[in-house]
Protein backbone atom coordinates (compact mmCIF):
# COMPACT_ATOMS: atom_id res chain seq x y z
CA UNK A 1 0.00 0.00 0.00
CA UNK A 2 2.84 2.26 0.94
CA UNK A 3 4.61 1.47 -2.27
CA UNK A 4 1.60 2.19 -4.47
CA UNK A 5 1.02 5.45 -2.62
CA UNK A 6 4.63 6.35 -3.21
CA UNK A 7 4.29 5.59 -6.89
CA UNK A 8 1.18 7.67 -7.25
CA UNK A 9 2.60 10.66 -5.41
CA UNK A 10 5.93 10.21 -7.13
CA UNK A 11 4.35 10.60 -10.53
CA UNK A 12 2.76 13.81 -9.37
CA UNK A 13 6.03 15.21 -8.03
CA UNK A 14 8.10 14.05 -10.95
CA UNK A 15 6.34 16.51 -13.18
CA UNK A 16 7.59 19.42 -11.07
CA UNK A 17 11.21 18.32 -10.68
CA UNK A 18 12.94 15.33 -12.17
CA UNK A 19 15.38 14.88 -9.26
CA UNK A 20 13.59 14.47 -5.91
CA UNK A 21 16.50 15.37 -3.55
CA UNK A 22 16.66 18.84 -5.12
CA UNK A 23 12.90 19.38 -5.16
CA UNK A 24 12.63 22.35 -2.82
CA UNK A 25 8.87 22.00 -2.43
CA UNK A 26 9.46 19.04 -0.08
CA UNK A 27 12.08 20.85 2.05
CA UNK A 28 9.70 22.49 4.53
CA UNK A 29 8.00 19.25 5.40
CA UNK A 30 11.29 17.38 5.68
CA UNK A 31 12.82 20.07 7.91
CA UNK A 32 9.78 20.09 10.19
CA UNK A 33 9.58 16.34 10.60
CA UNK A 34 13.33 16.01 10.97
CA UNK A 35 13.26 18.63 13.73
CA UNK A 36 10.39 16.84 15.49
CA UNK A 37 11.78 13.32 15.21
CA UNK A 38 15.42 14.18 15.85
CA UNK A 39 14.44 16.49 18.70
CA UNK A 40 12.45 13.72 20.38
CA UNK A 41 15.24 11.25 19.71
CA UNK A 42 17.77 13.63 21.26
CA UNK A 43 15.60 14.14 24.33
CA UNK A 44 15.02 10.42 24.75
CA UNK A 45 18.73 9.68 24.36
CA UNK A 46 19.94 12.40 26.72
CA UNK A 47 17.24 11.87 29.37
CA UNK A 48 16.69 8.12 29.40
CA UNK A 49 19.00 5.93 27.37
CA UNK A 50 22.42 7.49 27.86
CA UNK A 51 22.14 7.95 31.65
CA UNK A 52 20.97 4.36 31.85
CA UNK A 53 23.83 2.88 29.81
CA UNK A 54 26.22 5.21 31.61
CA UNK A 55 25.06 3.96 34.98
CA UNK A 56 25.29 0.32 33.84
CA UNK A 57 28.90 0.86 32.75
CA UNK A 58 29.67 2.86 35.90
CA UNK A 59 28.29 0.13 38.15
CA UNK A 60 30.27 -2.50 36.30
CA UNK A 61 33.48 -0.44 36.47
CA UNK A 62 32.96 0.11 40.20
CA UNK A 63 32.28 -3.55 40.71
CA UNK A 64 35.41 -4.55 38.82
CA UNK A 65 37.50 -2.01 40.71
CA UNK A 66 36.05 -3.29 43.99
CA UNK A 67 36.79 -6.91 43.06
CA UNK A 68 40.32 -5.98 42.06
CA UNK A 69 40.83 -4.20 45.37
CA UNK A 70 39.52 -7.22 47.22
CA UNK A 71 41.84 -9.49 45.26
CA UNK A 72 44.77 -7.18 46.00
CA UNK A 73 43.91 -7.16 49.68
CA UNK A 74 43.72 -10.96 49.80
CA UNK A 75 47.02 -11.22 47.94
CA UNK A 76 48.63 -8.83 50.42
CA UNK A 77 47.27 -10.90 53.28
CA UNK A 78 48.59 -14.13 51.87
CA UNK A 79 51.96 -12.46 51.22
CA UNK A 80 52.08 -11.37 54.82
CA UNK A 81 51.17 -14.83 56.05
CA UNK A 82 53.90 -16.31 53.87
CA UNK A 83 56.44 -13.78 55.17
CA UNK A 84 55.48 -14.59 58.78
CA UNK A 85 55.84 -18.29 58.05
CA UNK A 86 59.27 -17.72 56.51
CA UNK A 87 60.37 -15.69 59.48
CA UNK A 88 59.20 -18.32 61.95
CA UNK A 89 60.99 -20.97 59.95
CA UNK A 90 64.21 -18.94 60.03
CA UNK A 91 63.83 -18.40 63.77
CA UNK A 92 63.28 -22.07 64.41
CA UNK A 93 66.31 -22.88 62.29
CA UNK A 94 68.55 -20.46 64.20
CA UNK A 95 67.18 -21.78 67.53
CA UNK A 96 68.02 -25.32 66.52
CA UNK A 97 71.49 -24.23 65.54
CA UNK A 98 71.96 -22.50 68.87
CA UNK A 99 70.81 -25.54 70.82
CA UNK A 100 73.17 -27.76 68.90
CA UNK A 101 76.03 -25.34 69.47
CA UNK A 102 75.36 -25.23 73.24
CA UNK A 103 75.21 -29.01 73.44
CA UNK A 104 78.45 -29.26 71.54
CA UNK A 105 80.14 -26.67 73.77
CA UNK A 106 78.93 -28.41 76.93
CA UNK A 107 80.16 -31.80 75.75
CA UNK A 108 83.47 -30.30 74.87
CA UNK A 109 83.79 -28.60 78.25
CA UNK A 110 82.94 -31.89 80.02
CA UNK A 111 85.52 -33.77 78.00
CA UNK A 112 88.13 -31.09 78.69
CA UNK A 113 87.46 -31.19 82.43
CA UNK A 114 87.66 -34.98 82.45
CA UNK A 115 90.92 -34.94 80.57
CA UNK A 116 92.39 -32.27 82.87
CA UNK A 117 91.44 -34.31 85.87
CA UNK A 118 92.98 -37.49 84.48
CA UNK A 119 96.08 -35.63 83.43
CA UNK A 120 96.44 -34.09 86.92
CA UNK A 121 96.10 -37.50 88.52
CA UNK A 122 98.66 -38.99 86.20
CA UNK A 123 101.01 -36.08 86.84
CA UNK A 124 100.60 -36.59 90.63
CA UNK A 125 101.45 -40.24 90.36
CA UNK A 126 104.41 -39.46 88.17
CA UNK A 127 105.72 -36.97 90.69
CA UNK A 128 105.32 -39.44 93.52
CA UNK A 129 107.10 -42.13 91.58
CA UNK A 130 109.91 -39.74 90.73
CA UNK A 131 110.24 -38.73 94.38
CA UNK A 132 110.38 -42.38 95.37
CA UNK A 133 112.99 -43.08 92.72
CA UNK A 134 115.02 -40.06 93.90
CA UNK A 135 114.79 -41.25 97.52
CA UNK A 136 115.82 -44.77 96.57
CA UNK A 137 118.59 -43.36 94.43
CA UNK A 138 120.00 -41.04 97.19
CA UNK A 139 119.75 -43.89 99.72
CA UNK A 140 121.55 -46.17 97.35
CA UNK A 141 124.16 -43.52 96.66
CA UNK A 142 124.69 -43.00 100.41
CA UNK A 143 125.14 -46.79 100.83
CA UNK A 144 127.53 -46.74 97.87
CA UNK A 145 129.70 -44.24 99.80
CA UNK A 146 129.72 -46.43 102.92
CA UNK A 147 130.54 -49.53 100.84
CA UNK A 148 133.27 -47.57 99.05
CA UNK A 149 134.77 -46.50 102.39
CA UNK A 150 134.63 -50.11 103.73
CA UNK A 151 136.06 -51.48 100.51
CA UNK A 152 138.79 -48.84 100.42
CA UNK A 153 139.83 -49.41 104.01
CA UNK A 154 139.83 -53.16 103.36
CA UNK A 155 141.96 -52.69 100.19
CA UNK A 156 144.29 -50.25 101.94
CA UNK A 157 144.70 -52.71 104.87
CA UNK A 158 145.50 -55.48 102.45
CA UNK A 159 147.96 -53.30 100.50
CA UNK A 160 149.83 -51.62 103.32
CA UNK A 161 149.14 -54.11 106.03
CA UNK A 162 148.20 -51.51 108.54
CA UNK A 163 145.04 -49.81 109.41
CA UNK A 164 144.08 -46.35 108.46
CA UNK A 165 141.62 -44.19 110.33
CA UNK A 166 138.18 -44.22 109.03
CA UNK A 167 138.09 -40.44 108.73
CA UNK A 168 141.00 -40.35 106.34
CA UNK A 169 139.51 -43.07 104.16
CA UNK A 170 136.20 -41.23 103.97
CA UNK A 171 137.94 -37.98 102.99
CA UNK A 172 139.96 -39.76 100.33
CA UNK A 173 136.89 -41.50 98.86
CA UNK A 174 135.06 -38.23 98.83
CA UNK A 175 137.94 -36.48 97.03
CA UNK A 176 138.17 -39.31 94.51
CA UNK A 177 134.43 -39.22 93.87
CA UNK A 178 134.56 -35.43 93.39
CA UNK A 179 137.51 -35.72 91.03
CA UNK A 180 135.69 -38.32 89.01
CA UNK A 181 132.66 -36.27 88.67
CA UNK B 1 8.90 3.50 -14.07
CA UNK B 2 9.81 0.49 -11.96
CA UNK B 3 13.30 0.55 -13.42
CA UNK B 4 13.85 4.24 -12.85
CA UNK B 5 16.77 4.37 -10.38
CA UNK B 6 15.71 7.83 -9.19
CA UNK B 7 12.21 6.76 -8.30
CA UNK B 8 13.21 5.38 -4.90
CA UNK B 9 14.00 8.91 -3.73
CA UNK B 10 10.53 10.20 -4.57
CA UNK B 11 8.73 11.85 -1.70
CA UNK B 12 5.01 11.19 -1.44
CA UNK B 13 2.51 12.78 0.91
CA UNK B 14 0.85 10.30 3.23
CA UNK B 15 -1.09 12.87 5.28
CA UNK B 16 -1.24 16.23 3.52
CA UNK B 17 -0.83 19.14 5.95
CA UNK B 18 -0.78 22.69 4.67
CA UNK B 19 -0.17 25.58 7.06
CA UNK B 20 -0.49 28.99 5.46
CA UNK B 21 0.75 27.83 2.10
CA UNK B 22 3.68 25.97 3.69
CA UNK B 23 3.72 22.27 2.92
CA UNK B 24 4.23 20.39 6.20
CA UNK B 25 2.76 17.09 5.06
CA UNK B 26 3.53 13.83 6.76
CA UNK B 27 5.37 12.08 3.92
CA UNK B 28 7.07 8.75 3.41
CA UNK B 29 10.27 10.56 4.45
CA UNK B 30 8.59 11.62 7.70
CA UNK B 31 7.37 8.08 8.19
CA UNK B 32 10.91 6.74 7.95
CA UNK B 33 12.24 9.44 10.25
CA UNK B 34 9.70 8.25 12.79
CA UNK B 35 10.67 4.64 12.05
CA UNK B 36 14.37 5.44 12.48
CA UNK B 37 13.79 7.11 15.82
CA UNK B 38 11.43 4.35 16.94
CA UNK B 39 13.77 1.51 15.97
CA UNK B 40 16.87 3.15 17.46
CA UNK B 41 15.09 4.18 20.66
CA UNK B 42 13.36 0.84 21.12
CA UNK B 43 16.56 -1.10 20.56
CA UNK B 44 18.61 1.01 22.95
CA UNK B 45 15.83 1.15 25.52
CA UNK B 46 14.77 -2.50 25.49
CA UNK B 47 18.23 -4.04 25.34
CA UNK B 48 19.37 -2.11 28.39
CA UNK B 49 16.21 -2.60 30.43
CA UNK B 50 17.71 -5.52 32.36
CA UNK B 51 20.69 -3.42 33.44
CA UNK B 52 22.67 -6.67 33.54
CA UNK B 53 25.98 -6.69 35.34
CA UNK B 54 26.97 -9.31 32.79
CA UNK B 55 25.47 -7.94 29.56
CA UNK B 56 23.39 -10.02 27.20
CA UNK B 57 24.42 -9.97 23.54
CA UNK B 58 21.96 -7.25 22.67
CA UNK B 59 22.83 -5.20 25.71
CA UNK B 60 26.50 -5.37 24.82
CA UNK B 61 25.69 -3.99 21.36
CA UNK B 62 24.12 -0.94 22.99
CA UNK B 63 27.06 -0.62 25.35
CA UNK B 64 29.50 -0.93 22.46
CA UNK B 65 27.70 1.88 20.65
CA UNK B 66 27.90 4.01 23.78
CA UNK B 67 31.58 3.37 24.37
CA UNK B 68 32.40 3.66 20.66
CA UNK B 69 30.93 7.16 20.47
CA UNK B 70 32.29 8.12 23.89
CA UNK B 71 35.87 7.18 22.99
CA UNK B 72 35.49 8.83 19.57
CA UNK B 73 34.40 12.06 21.24
CA UNK B 74 37.06 11.89 23.94
CA UNK B 75 39.80 11.32 21.35
CA UNK B 76 38.47 14.01 19.05
CA UNK B 77 37.53 16.77 21.45
CA UNK B 78 39.04 15.84 24.80
CA UNK B 79 37.16 15.18 28.03
CA UNK B 80 35.64 18.69 27.87
CA UNK B 81 33.81 17.52 24.76
CA UNK B 82 31.81 15.00 26.78
CA UNK B 83 29.13 17.65 27.38
CA UNK B 84 28.20 17.15 23.70
CA UNK B 85 28.01 13.40 24.10
CA UNK B 86 24.18 13.15 23.86
CA UNK B 87 24.23 15.18 20.66
CA UNK B 88 27.04 13.21 19.00
CA UNK B 89 25.52 9.91 20.10
CA UNK B 90 22.07 10.91 18.80
CA UNK B 91 23.54 12.03 15.48
CA UNK B 92 25.55 8.84 15.09
CA UNK B 93 22.65 6.57 15.98
CA UNK B 94 20.15 8.51 13.91
CA UNK B 95 22.32 8.48 10.78
CA UNK B 96 23.39 4.85 11.29
CA UNK B 97 19.87 3.51 11.79
CA UNK B 98 18.52 5.68 8.95
CA UNK B 99 21.22 4.37 6.60
CA UNK B 100 20.67 0.76 7.66
CA UNK B 101 16.88 1.01 7.38
CA UNK B 102 17.41 2.37 3.88
CA UNK B 103 19.06 -0.93 2.95
CA UNK B 104 15.72 -2.76 3.12
CA UNK B 105 14.07 -3.08 -0.28
CA UNK B 106 11.23 -0.58 -0.80
CA UNK B 107 12.30 1.38 2.27
CA UNK B 108 12.93 5.07 1.96
CA UNK B 109 16.42 6.37 2.80
CA UNK B 110 16.00 9.69 4.57
CA UNK B 111 19.73 10.47 4.44
CA UNK B 112 19.60 10.37 0.64
CA UNK B 113 17.95 13.80 0.72
CA UNK B 114 20.36 16.67 0.95
CA UNK B 115 18.06 18.82 3.01
CA UNK B 116 18.09 16.23 5.80
CA UNK B 117 21.87 15.85 5.88
CA UNK B 118 22.28 19.61 5.48
CA UNK B 119 20.03 20.26 8.48
CA UNK B 120 22.00 17.77 10.56
CA UNK B 121 25.30 19.38 9.60
CA UNK B 122 23.82 22.84 10.26
CA UNK B 123 22.95 21.58 13.73
CA UNK B 124 26.60 20.61 14.22
CA UNK B 125 28.06 23.84 12.82
CA UNK B 126 25.42 25.90 14.63
CA UNK B 127 26.39 24.23 17.90
CA UNK B 128 30.06 24.89 17.18
CA UNK B 129 29.48 28.58 16.43
CA UNK B 130 27.05 29.25 19.27
CA UNK B 131 29.07 27.36 21.86
CA UNK B 132 32.36 28.81 20.58
CA UNK B 133 31.17 32.42 20.93
CA UNK B 134 29.38 31.73 24.20
CA UNK B 135 32.44 30.09 25.76
CA UNK B 136 35.28 32.15 24.29
CA UNK B 137 33.56 35.35 23.16
CA UNK B 138 35.52 36.98 20.38
CA UNK B 139 38.43 34.68 21.27
CA UNK B 140 36.60 32.11 19.17
CA UNK B 141 37.78 34.04 16.11
CA UNK B 142 41.32 32.87 16.93
CA UNK B 143 40.13 29.75 15.12
CA UNK B 144 40.78 31.62 11.89
CA UNK B 145 44.18 32.96 12.96
CA UNK B 146 46.67 30.12 13.34
CA UNK B 147 49.64 30.95 15.53
CA UNK B 148 53.18 31.05 14.18
CA UNK B 149 52.32 32.41 10.73
CA UNK B 150 54.29 35.36 9.27
CA UNK B 151 52.25 38.57 9.12
CA UNK B 152 52.71 38.73 5.35
CA UNK B 153 50.86 35.47 4.87
CA UNK B 154 48.24 36.23 7.49
CA UNK B 155 45.47 37.65 5.26
CA UNK B 156 45.77 34.72 2.89
CA UNK B 157 45.76 32.14 5.67
CA UNK B 158 42.79 33.77 7.38
CA UNK B 159 40.91 33.80 4.10
CA UNK B 160 41.63 30.11 3.58
CA UNK B 161 40.60 29.28 7.14
CA UNK B 162 37.32 31.18 6.76
CA UNK B 163 36.52 29.48 3.47
CA UNK B 164 37.37 26.08 4.94
CA UNK B 165 35.13 26.79 7.93
CA UNK B 166 32.24 27.88 5.73
CA UNK B 167 32.58 24.85 3.50
CA UNK B 168 32.33 22.47 6.44
CA UNK B 169 28.53 22.24 6.64
CA UNK B 170 28.43 21.74 2.88
CA UNK B 171 31.09 19.05 2.78
CA UNK B 172 29.63 17.34 5.84
CA UNK B 173 26.15 17.16 4.37
CA UNK B 174 27.10 16.46 0.75
CA UNK B 175 29.41 13.59 1.77
CA UNK B 176 26.65 11.69 3.52
CA UNK B 177 23.96 12.59 1.01
CA UNK B 178 26.06 11.73 -2.07
CA UNK B 179 27.25 8.44 -0.65
CA UNK B 180 23.76 7.26 0.16
CA UNK B 181 22.31 8.54 -3.10
CA UNK B 182 25.03 7.09 -5.31
CA UNK B 183 25.07 3.77 -3.50
CA UNK B 184 21.33 3.31 -3.81
CA UNK B 185 21.31 4.35 -7.46
CA UNK B 186 24.13 1.92 -8.30
CA UNK B 187 22.39 -0.87 -6.48
CA UNK B 188 19.14 -0.14 -8.28
CA UNK B 189 20.86 0.03 -11.68
CA UNK B 190 22.58 -3.31 -11.25
CA UNK B 191 19.43 -4.92 -9.89
CA UNK B 192 17.57 -3.45 -12.88
CA UNK B 193 20.10 -5.08 -15.22
CA UNK B 194 19.31 -8.45 -13.68
CA UNK B 195 15.58 -8.18 -14.41
CA UNK B 196 15.89 -6.59 -17.85
CA UNK B 197 18.55 -9.10 -18.99
CA UNK B 198 16.59 -11.96 -17.45
CA UNK B 199 13.61 -10.99 -19.56
CA UNK B 200 15.67 -11.53 -22.73
CA UNK B 201 15.59 -15.32 -22.70
CA UNK B 202 18.18 -18.01 -22.06
CA UNK B 203 21.17 -15.95 -23.14
CA UNK B 204 19.93 -13.03 -21.10
CA UNK B 205 19.63 -15.17 -17.98
CA UNK B 206 23.24 -16.24 -18.45
CA UNK B 207 24.26 -12.63 -18.88
CA UNK B 208 22.25 -11.58 -15.83
CA UNK B 209 24.50 -13.59 -13.55
CA UNK B 210 27.23 -10.96 -13.59
CA UNK B 211 25.05 -8.01 -12.49
CA UNK B 212 23.42 -10.32 -9.96
CA UNK B 213 26.79 -10.94 -8.34
CA UNK B 214 27.52 -7.25 -8.57
CA UNK B 215 24.23 -6.47 -6.83
CA UNK B 216 25.07 -8.92 -4.04
CA UNK B 217 28.57 -7.49 -3.63
CA UNK B 218 27.27 -3.92 -3.74
CA UNK B 219 24.73 -4.74 -1.05
CA UNK B 220 27.60 -5.78 1.20
CA UNK B 221 29.50 -2.64 0.27
CA UNK B 222 26.44 -0.50 0.96
CA UNK B 223 26.14 -1.92 4.48
CA UNK B 224 29.77 -0.93 5.01
CA UNK B 225 29.10 2.53 3.57
CA UNK B 226 26.01 2.89 5.76
CA UNK B 227 28.12 2.34 8.86
CA UNK B 228 31.16 4.20 7.58
CA UNK B 229 29.25 7.35 6.69
CA UNK B 230 27.57 7.44 10.09
CA UNK B 231 31.03 7.03 11.62
CA UNK B 232 32.59 9.73 9.43
CA UNK B 233 29.74 12.08 10.22
CA UNK B 234 30.24 11.55 13.95
CA UNK B 235 34.04 11.81 13.77
CA UNK B 236 33.88 15.08 11.86
CA UNK B 237 31.30 16.35 14.35
CA UNK B 238 33.81 15.60 17.12
CA UNK B 239 36.58 17.41 15.27
CA UNK B 240 34.43 20.49 14.68
CA UNK B 241 33.33 20.50 18.31
CA UNK B 242 37.01 20.40 19.24
CA UNK B 243 37.38 23.72 17.43
CA UNK B 244 34.58 25.19 19.53
CA UNK B 245 36.22 23.92 22.73
CA UNK B 246 39.83 24.80 21.87
CA UNK B 247 39.78 27.49 19.17
CA UNK B 248 43.49 28.41 19.53
CA UNK B 249 44.59 25.32 17.54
Amino acid sequence: MLVTAAYAAGAEHATENSFPPFDSSTFSSQILWLAITFGLFYLFMSRVVLPRIGSILETRRDRIAQDLNEANRLKLESDQAFAAYEQELAEARSNAHEIAQTARDEAKADADAERAKVEAEVAGRLEKAEAEIAAVKSKALAEVDAIAVDTTSAIVEQLIGGSVTKARVTAAVKAAAEGRE
Amino acid sequence: MANDPIHQFQISKLIPIDVGGLDLSFTNSSLFMVATVAVASAFLFLTTSNRGMVPSRMQSISEMGYEFVASMLRDGAGSAGMRFFPMVFSLFMFVLVANLLGMFPYFFTITSHIIVTFMLSLLVIGTVVVYGFWKHGLGFLKLFVPSGIPMVLMPLVVLIEVISFLSRPISLSVRLFANMLAGHITLKVFAGFVTSLGAMGALGIGGAILPLFMAVALTGLEFLVAFLQAYVFAVLTCMYLNDALHPGH
